[in-house]
């Protein structure tokens, strides 16, 4: 029987300003990032509704409303 | 000695996993979602020819470049997104998920989302293929939904708190599971329905395309916890040399 490795309890980081204002910052990034996928018209792609009908297909499976 | 984190290493392998995840869900969705939309736009495309009406103009992307890249694109761009919103709920909430376990803390959290932002929305406004739906609406629906995925969140965390109150088992069950319903009851009581699928669609392709929808959520979000937990372990059991300070 292989000998099960060392498993340590994961610490994770403690609540600081500093963890909270950067989980902000990468929260507003990928909140732009789902936008773009998922409810752009081409608001944000700036690109007409080029992104927008590229990924067609996959906000209709995504069960995002499209028109 | 506890291993300790950096918030930088738990976002890695969350958008890590998430990348994983988004492939598998564009894969699945390749498979069981595209022959269903196909099918809608055949339909879509005969009663365009039948009202004798003009065609849609000019293709921005043609339709094999939406199937493959941009289906594969969007279900991966989407799971880097989740898997950092994930990682990110993680180290917040880490701490008030009451187990000692690591993995079962990663699979709860995505559990709870995939309920949340997933089975309660697709409940109420279940996905429509290409070729259903008034394009007018399109803001009053999407506003709808992006209401009722919050609320489906809210409906988790209610039942979290409501559980907390009890200390036998059956009873913090019990408590969990009517906060949790009384919650989503008066979400889906106050917002607005709709119905705008036309009689003539075929019934069997419209359900169809939704469980193929659900699936490749359903896909996306399992293999997210799954990858996700399997990442931390993997960050736990590594060599000491790689302990972040």
């Amino acid at each position: 029987m292989p000998k099960a490795p060392t498993v340590r309890p994961l610490a994770i980081p403690a609540i600081s300003t500093r963890l909270l204002l950067t989980a902000a910052g990468v929260t507003l990034l990928l909140l732009a990032l789902a936008y773009l996928v998922a409810f752009d018209q081409g608001a944000l792609s700036r690109s007409g509704m080029y992104m927008h009908e590229l990924m067609h297909d996959g906000r209709h499976l995504l069960g995002v409303p499209c028109h | 000695m506890p291993l300790k984190l950096s918030f930088g290493r738990l976002l890695t392998a969350g958008l890590l996993a998430g990348l994983i995840a988004g492939l598998l869900a564009g894969g699945f969705a390749y498979l069981t979602g595209e022959p269903r939309i196909d099918a809608a736009i055949a339909i879509e495309e005969q009663n365009t020819l039948a009202h004798g009406a003009a065609g849609g103009g000019e293709e921005l992307v043609s339709r094999e470049t939406q199937k493959n890249i941009g289906l594969t694109l969007a279900t991966t761009l989407y799971g880097i997104a989740l898997g950092g919103f994930l990682a990110t709920a993680y180290a917040l909430l880490r701490r008030r998920l009451h187990t000692s376990s690591d993995t079962r803390a990663a699979l709860g959290l995505a559990t709870a989302a995939l309920t949340g932002i997933v089975l309660i929305p697709w409940l109420k406004y279940p996905p429509n293929p290409p070729a259903v739906g008034d394009p007018a609406t399109i803001r009053q629906r999407t506003i709808s939904y992006l209401a009722l995925l919050a609320l489906g969140l809210v409906a988790i965390w209610a039942g979290v708190l409501a559980a907390r109150t009890q200390t036998q088992e059956w009873r913090r069950a019990t408590a969990g599971t009517l906060a949790f319903l009384i919650v989503v009851t008066i979400a889906y009581t106050l917002l607005p329905a709709t119905n705008e699928v036309p009689d003539t669609f075929p019934a069997d392709l419209l359900w169809q395309f939704r469980l193929a929808s659900l699936g490749t959520q359903v896909v996306l979000f399992s293999a997210l916890g799954l990858a996700f937990a399997g990442l931390l372990h993997r960050l736990a059991t590594s060599k000491p040399a790689t302990v972040d300070a």
